[in-house]
């Protein structure tokens, strides 16, 4: 259910390793949110530190804030959310995914065993 | 956490729950956007067993003197859209009573407020000869223009009627209620008999639908929510419901400030908002006229049926004219919002 090559934030968010690390949000939390309905995310070229809020994601009942995951900066956002935001739901670790972030430094981040202690 | 007798087969079909007025209830069982728009073009299964069932059995005229409608004049078999009010004429609760006989009603309330409807109509009931009793068992709802099928009878049963009726073999009460915009019944049966009579919905065509789409439904079709555009601060005059009073009674519970808000009009009043954009106005946020603080907003959100953002609001009356240019802080942002007349959606079949 979780993905054993992924890192994760407290926050709910997943990392592919290295730089750039590809972010977006777990399937847990996709599931909390319920069906998605608009995705607003910084602009590339944005510089973030790690648990800045960067965006939001809409779902009918709720809003959430986006946390960069780590410091960096958001070199690509994935621009198809803005017409389909419910590949959150339907696809969070692949065509859900939210931006790119060039990471600088070490970021303090769980691997898939962390995450899945932290959800269950 | 309060359970209903349907959540051994909610958890079965692995619905999401939340805490809904100390009740444990199914939020949605997979896309609630999926959920919301079966109910628009087929039908969609609901538990509302959740809801506070009161029996009141005796003279008429108590419900009367207790609501703000005229009780005695629902002919037996039919139902009325009513409130309970304060004296202050604050809104304790929006109520549907049915009158199943000349001397008996079911009185249906939200299930937050079914302990001080409860409270209050014993409070209110000194002096009548009237029994009020608790109703057990499930209620389930079908919604949706498939209702109908779904069912196989109550094609001959009036918007707002009600009658007992058999259902896969089982006796219930079927009503022709709801609270979607949708055609639909609710049906009201023992708890023993709810998983069958649900399974039996369901394998007819009727899809399990959540609490999350039952919102934004009730909200595309202008229904107020208590705790939202009804509270004990305001009147059913603020909301835009002063037709459920009937003023001419000769004296009810909040009479006198009714009578008053009715003489002098509301300051403010519940109106419709629609934005651009895809970020809805969520309950709470303000609303502005010409850049001064208006209003607020009770309810918002992008309109599955519609695809835009729709809203209801308090604002004062002199702004709740369809037409007048508003403005909503989104988070900050000042996002430009229209007044229209309610409901943002009517069905059309």
């Amino acid at each position: 259910m979780i993905p054993e090559n992924l890192r994760y934030s407290r926050d709910h968010e997943w990392l592919t390793e290295g730089s750039p690390a590809t972010v977006g949000v777990t399937a847990f939390a996709a599931d909390a949110l319920g069906d998605v309905v608009f995705v607003e995310l910084p602009e590339p070229g944005t510089l973030v530190k790690a648990g800045d809020p960067c965006g939001e994601i809409e779902s009918t009942k709720s809003v959430s804030e986006v946390y960069a995951p780590a410091d960096g900066e958001i070199i690509e956002v994935n621009v198809t959310l803005s017409d389909e935001p419910g590949l959150i739901n339907t696809d969070p670790y692949g065509a859900g995914w939210l931006f790119r972030l060039r990471v600088t430094g070490d970021p303090d981040l769980l691997d898939a065993a962390g995450y899945t202690a932290l959800v269950s | 956490m309060r359970r209903t007798a349907l959540f051994d087969v909610h958890s079965h079909l692995g619905a999401a729950f939340t805490d809904f007025a100390g009740w444990s209830m199914p939020l949605r069982y997979g896309s609630d956007l999926a959920e919301h728009h079966t109910v628009r073009e087929s039908a969609g299964l609901f538990d509302l067993s959740h809801m506070g069932r009161i029996r009141v059995s005796g003279d008429p005229a108590f419900l009367d003197w207790a609501l703000v409608g005229r009780m005695s004049a629902v002919k037996v078999g039919r139902a009325k859209y009513t409130m309970l009010c304060h004296t202050t004429g604050g809104v304790l609760d929006d109520l549907v009573v049915y009158r199943l006989a000349e001397r008996e009603f079911l009185v249906v309330a939200n299930a937050a407020n079914a302990a001080v409807v409860r409270a209050m109509l014993g409070e209110h009931a000194n002096g009548y000869a009237v029994r009020i009793d608790e109703q057990p068992g499930a209620l389930i709802a079908v919604q949706g223009p498939m209702a109908l099928d779904v069912l196989g009878t109550g094609a001959d049963l009036p918007y707002y009627g009600i009658r007992p009726d058999r259902l896969d073999g089982r006796e219930v009460l079927l009503a022709r209620t709801g609270y979607t915009g949708e055609d639909g019944f609710e049906i009201y049966c023992s708890a023993g008999d709810a998983p069958a009579i649900w399974e039996w919905a369901a394998a007819r065509g009727a899809r399990p639908c959540g609490l999350a789409c039952r919102d934004t439904l009730r909200l595309e079709a202008g229904m107020p929510l208590y705790g939202h555009e009804l509270s004990v601060r305001s009147t059913p005059f603020h909301a835009g419901l002063g037709r459920v009073v009937a003023l001419d009674k000769p004296d009810f519970v909040g009479a006198a400030a009714l009578r008053s808000v009715a003489a002098a009009g509301p300051e403010t009043l519940l109106a419709g908002l629609v934005t651009e954009g895809r970020r809805a106005p969520r309950a709470g946020y303000r609303v502005l006229h010409e850049g001064t603080d208006v209003g607020v907003v009770t309810s918002g959100a992008l309109s599955p049926t519609l695809g835009h953002p729709v809203a209801m609001a308090q604002v004062p009356a002199t702004l709740a004219e369809p037409g007048t240019k508003l403005a909503v802080d989104i988070r900050g942002t000042r996002v430009d919002a229209e007044v229209v007349a309610l409901p943002f959606y009517r069905r059309t079949r």
